[in-house]
């Protein structure tokens, strides 16, 4: 082995790992605002007549972000088999930085129309693409520094920037949404109305810090020895997908691996969240510090499982992970369902009703909006606010009075017809036992994230030889995890839209996805390490 | 073992066309029962995504099919 391409010392992977985690974590932090912000950019920056669809778009531009990322892999790829990893990687971090900044900077669909949301998506785009690049760098980055045997721990810190990410994405929301007034309802209107643009903004900060790092940072050792010695690829896309000895691992990578990994990754950590907040109707704050708690308890374990595949190879933990993910997600998911059912919890229980707010009026001349709010109080602790609606079609042109008996509203008109009466609930919070049995049930989802996700990184490494890994190894992760995993908690929600019997049927998609990855990863992935990745 | 992974090649090679038609059958359905930009949208760019990556299933099957996952590649010499 070359002097060049020997791995470095203990301590300076130390440094090495600190860097490229960093960065790609704030790039993490960077995508995941947007994500976590769905509803408010929504009300920002789409047309406000259907709320639903204004969230759809803007789920859409989520999406879009997921979708781009694989041509970001393809794009950076190539850049980093050939110009190297180091330059390529600062790259899409700049271009991640800015991008973010400038989201936080875009006034609103309310101040410069249709340019607001074409921007948006212009700037998500581009993100989507750094991302795409990003990732790839910065585990084939520390995969070529770490010692053979030591692979899939080291890889494993870079396994954890993605969750972290997400962590802080939550964090830095939460705290902005209560710090911007001494009240707290006011402090939730300023964010709504401006704050949403402090964490977008607070990015660039974050990123110089990771540039300044990044730029102290050397190139791959395996890279430079190749670059010295003229045998870097002229052509990492053809020499990735136009030769089948290479396009063969590749699918098997996509079909064996990061397929099922990326629908179980966006299951625990994005659909668990949207499922409560959504379906369930949990209170914003609860949703979000109940995958806040079990991040935090969960993220030790992709070092664990990393760590642990050093020892017993990368397959089996990871189909071990697939496999307990899709025997457990139905059941709990029908916990979250069956304990936020306040229509049952109601029948079993003396609930306390608090002064209703009725809040119906006039919606035009001819229709009458009755709206009543009242917050329930269960004994156990557990809360929500119950809304009963109707709409009364009024008779045109003529004069009177008419009693509704809904809510006794004075009407000055006959009724014509009224609509059905509906009741939702939503707002609801948590007694304490139950909060800390979410926080479990989604600790346990993000425990089967660990375990998928955990050894992936050395395992793509491992498959692919050092003039095209960049190349090689994104392509397949990105579509695996953007393209498969990022549209799982948008595909879910269609299809609950689609098969309103079933509230969990959106689970469906995940399952199968990570039922066909894990047979074929079971029947055609190799449980060997390759020790030697200098090739 | 080299035998059921050559076999179950025909179901990968299946399941490309069956993913096809399920998703086209969906969209046009979805399309169909609201026929606004914004189902368009999602259904256009599922299909635009999908489709590349049920063909990439098939030529997946079709490899397992000509048995070349009966051996993997032990070192990049063989890439």
């Amino acid at each position: 082995m070359n002097p060049a391409s020997q791995p470095a010392e203990t301590k300076s992977i130390w440094k090495i790992i600190g860097a490229s985690s960093l960065g790609t974590m704030i790039e993490w932090y960077d995508f995941y605002i947007f994500g976590s912000l769905a509803p408010v950019l929504a009300t920002q920056f789409f047309p406000k007549t259907n709320p639903t669809a204004a969230l759809l778009s803007t789920l859409a531009t989520f999406a879009v972000g997921f979708i781009v990322r694989p041509f970001g892999a393809l794009v950076f790829g190539r850049l980093g088999d050939i110009v190297g990893r180091k330059y390529t990687f600062l790259l899409t971090l700049v271009l991640m930085g800015g991008s973010t900044f400038a989201i936080g900077l875009v006034p609103s669909f309310a101040t410069i129309g249709y340019w607001a949301p074409i921007i948006v998506l212009l700037l998500r785009l581009i993100q989507g693409l750094a991302l795409g690049g990003e990732y790839g760098g910065a585990a084939t980055y520390v995969a070529e520094h770490a010692p053979p045997e030591r692979r899939g721990y080291f890889t494993s810190w870079i396994q954890t920037t993605a969750t972290l990410g997400l962590f802080i994405s939550l964090a830095v929301i939460l705290a902005t949404r209560h710090s911007l007034d001494s009240d707290p309802a006011l402090s939730i209107q300023k964010f709504e109305s401006w704050g949403w643009r402090i964490p977008f903004l607070v990015s660039i900060v974050l990123v110089g810090v990771s540039i300044y790092m990044r730029l102290k940072m050397h190139e791959s050792p395996l890279f430079s020895s190749l670059k010295k010695e003229g045998k870097t690829s002229t052509n990492p896309l053809k020499e990735s997908f136009g030769h089948k000895a290479n396009l063969k691992m590749v699918l098997l990578a996509l079909f064996g691996a990061t397929m099922g990994q990326g629908v179980v990754w966006y299951t625990g950590q994005f659909y668990a969240q949207s499922f409560l907040e959504n379906a369930c109707k949990i209170d914003f704050d609860q949703s979000r510090t109940i995958l806040i708690w079990a991040i935090l308890f969960a993220t030790p374990f992709f070092v664990v499982f990393g760590s642990w595949s050093d020892k017993v190879g990368r397959k089996w933990i990871m189909m071990t992970g697939m496999l307990l993910a899709i025997a457990s997600y139905r059941p709990i998911y029908q916990v979250f369902v069956d304990k936020t059912d306040i229509a049952v919890l109601a029948k079993n229980a003396d609930v306390v009703r608090e002064k209703p707010v009725d809040l119906s009026g006039y919606i035009d001349s001819t229709h009458f909006l009755e709206k009543q709010t009242t917050r329930l109080v269960f004994p156990g602790g557990m809360s929500a606010t119950e809304q009963i609606s109707d709409t009364i079609v009024l008779m045109p042109g003529t004069k009177g009075f008419n009693r509704y008996p809904l809510f006794s509203q004075q009407l000055q008109q006959p009724v014509l017809s009224v609509s059905k009466t509906t009741t939702t609930y939503s707002h609801k919070t948590l007694p304490v036992a139950t909060y800390w049995l979410f926080a479990l049930l989604v600790f346990v989802q993000i425990v089967f994230v660990t375990m998928v996700y955990g050894p992936i990184a050395a395992f793509l490494v491992e498959m692919f030889p050092t003039k095209i890994r960049y190349t090689s190894m994104s392509l397949p992760y990105h579509i695996g995890n953007g393209v498969f995993g990022g549209l799982t908690p948008f595909i879910a929600t269609l299809l609950t839209t689609i098969y309103t019997g079933d509230k969990l049927v959106g689970l469906y998609y995940p399952i199968i996805i990570a039922a066909v990855c894990l047979v074929i990863g079971v029947l055609y992935v190799s449980n060997k390490i390759d020790k030697d990745v200098t090739d | 073992m080299n035998s059921i992974k050559k076999y179950s090649g025909i179901l990968w090679i299946i399941l490309g066309p069956f993913a096809i038609y399920w998703l086209a059958q969906t969209a046009l359905h979805e399309i169909a029962k609201k026929p606004l930009l914004d189902t368009k949208i999602q259904w256009g760019v599922f299909v635009f995504v999908f489709i590349p990556i049920a063909i990439g299933m098939m030529i997946f099957g079709w490899y397992a099919l000509k048995g070349e996952y009966d051996h993997l590649p032990e070192s990049s010499e063989e890439i």
